[in-house]
């Protein structure tokens, strides 16, 4: 049986965590050939709730589609982080979005905090990109996939008007969590 | 050229599967887990030629399914388990008119309201017996984004072979998750229409024995003039009490599926040849089982699975074969418990027979079966 390799993004229902995970499930199968399922996890409301979203990545088939034990989470609000941030490997990631969850939870975990909304907001201007910041850091985090792969998914999903804000929001995020990484 | 791929959403590969096979008319009325069958479809219908309409309720979006199908359209709904549930007394209708259409209930838990974003696996016994009276009924319940494609164009199939309602059975996990999907070429997956009438108009008959277990079917607006009823009918339509009439009509419409159960059935084995404990599970839970197999071999245990992709006609054969082979068959399923009963039926004390059930809006996952297959042997 092939290794899988389980992200899981949680945050508020609204902040484009479930897109966030079909655009690196594409990245993984579509753009690097690899085998990737994505599921999500949400309440009745169409905004705010906690909601999640994990994808699994592997060489081969995937059988189980949900995470049995991840290998790195990421968390926007303290709701999210309280209710998902669970079941992480021993030695596996947290990214914490750090305005936003401050208490960090304990355990057998690397835990990396970059600004992720502060960032889209400052930064870019567009609360919107939030997600692809945290899809540019949970890829840095994890090297699951090239950087070079997820820019090209994610470039596939926006209109022209929108490539260049995104491609910044993605670096941005890539680029922190390789910093935050290295200090 | 290369194949198309494509990250699809189970529901999402249900409406791209539909059109593959020639479907013309979707009527529905949005549901979770379902709605994005019908989201889909609003796009890519009108595409082909088809046509899509949102109804008042889920009854008239099934009626004007049955509707459009006797006008000579390919036709699907799609909906979850309270809609399914107002829908019955229409599926009853097809199944008496024997109107070819297809319906796809992406399940989540109940009774009633239950928890809409919750996977659920508990209308499969509804599927078999949710409308009154004797009929037969085709179900399948694909596990994958492919397979979830593949299926449909084969519910369309048998619907259109055998002239009657087909029901695509898939849990919310399924419907909601995506996978790379890989586009069928044109040709690729067989396509089946229904047989058209080689009489004229004033020669037939919509119900004719005469013409085989599954009488040919004309469209309305062809030509072809004759009378459709709830009732049981003569074969030339119109409604009869003759007492030799009914009963050849009623055992004709059974006869047509249980004669055919070869060409219906479909099931697939993983490391069944040795097993002496099988897990019989379908969907999505089907995925979890396979896991827990491989893990069960690794700890020595000789496990099977054994995934029913039709699920009714009920996989009586096999399921027999292997309570004779196996010390135990285990059924994890998202209710608590309904395929067990039939399992249990077939299994007749051969071996025995033990449920893994969850309805907390969580998926069975492999560990829970694990711990079950190890408590039975």
């Amino acid at each position: 049986m092939s290794e899988r390799y389980e992200i899981r993004f949680s945050g508020a229902g609204g902040q484009g965590l479930i897109t966030a995970g079909i655009i690196l499930a594409e990245a993984a199968s579509i753009v690097e050939g690899k085998h990737a399922v994505q599921s999500q996890s949400y309440g009745p409301e169409a905004r705010g709730g906690a909601s999640k979203s994990e994808v699994i990545i592997s060489d081969g088939p995937i059988d189980y589609p949900k995470a049995t034990i991840v290998d790195a989470c990421l968390a926007m609000t303290q709701e999210a982080c309280d209710k998902y941030a669970n079941g992480i490997k021993p030695g596996g990631l947290l990214l914490l979005d750090e305005d936003f969850v401050p208490n960090i939870p304990e355990g057998d975990f690397r835990v990396v905090r970059i600004p992720i909304m502060r960032t889209a907001q400052e930064e870019i201007g567009r609360a919107i990109v939030a997600n692809v910041v945290a899809l540019g850091a949970m890829i840095a985090l994890t090297d699951v996939v090239e950087r070079e792969s997820g820019l090209k998914a994610v470039l596939s999903r926006v209109p022209a008007a929108f490539k260049e804000l995104n491609e910044k929001a993605y670096g941005l995020g890539f680029d922190k969590v390789k910093a935050a990484m290295a200090s | 050229m290369a194949k198309k791929v494509a990250l699809l959403q189970g529901n999402d590969a249900c409406a791209q599967g539909a059109v593959y096979a020639g479907c013309k008319f979707f009527g529905g009325y949005p549901i979770t887990p379902s709605t994005e069958v019908a989201e889909v479809l609003s796009g890519e219908l009108p595409k082909v030629g088809g046509k899509f309409i949102q109804m008042e309720d889920e009854i008239a979006a099934i009626a004007s399914v049955i509707g459009a199908s006797l006008a000579g359209s390919k036709a699907l709904t799609a909906s979850s388990g309270p809609g399914i549930s107002l829908k019955q007394e229409l599926i009853g209708y097809a199944c008496i008119a024997e109107v070819p259409i297809v319906i796809v209930n992406v399940m989540r838990g109940g009774p009633s309201t239950g928890m809409p974003t919750g996977p659920g696996q508990s209308d499969v016994m509804q599927a078999k017996w949710g409308t009154h009276g004797d009929h037969a009924v085709i179900a399948v319940a694909p596990a994958s984004c492919q397979e979830i494609f593949e299926e449909t164009v084969r519910a369309f199939n048998l619907a259109e072979k055998y002239r009657m309602p087909v029901q695509i059975l898939y849990d919310e996990i399924v419907g909601h998750m995506r996978e790379p999907v890989t586009f069928p070429e044109p040709g690729e997956l067989e396509v089946i229409d229904r047989t058209a009438p080689t009489v004229g108009p004033e020669d037939y008959k919509p119900f004719d024995p005469s013409q085989g277990q599954v009488p040919p079917l004309a469209a309305y607006g062809s030509g072809y003039k004759f009378h459709v009823t709830g009732l049981n009918k003569a074969p030339d339509g119109f409604p009869t009490t003759k007492a030799e009439l009914v009963d050849a009509e009623e055992r004709r419409q059974i006869a047509k599926v249980m004669d055919n159960v070869a060409d219906i059935e479909k099931n697939e084995e993983y490391l069944t040849d040795d097993a002496e404990v099988i897990i019989w599970a379908f969907g999505s839970t089907s995925r979890s089982a396979r896991y827990a197999v491989n893990e069960l071999r690794k700890e020595g245990i000789k496990a099977g699975l054994f995934r029913p992709i039709t699920l009714w006609p009920f996989p009586e054969k096999r399921t027999a074969e292997l309570a004779q082979q196996a010390k135990a068959i285990v059924v994890p399923e998202l209710n608590l418990g309904q395929m067990i009963y039939e399992v249990d039926r077939v299994a007749k004390g051969a071996c025995a027979v033990a449920g893994v059930n969850r309805v907390d809006g969580e998926p069975i996952n492999p560990g829970q079966i694990m711990d079950r297959v190890k408590e039975v042997l």
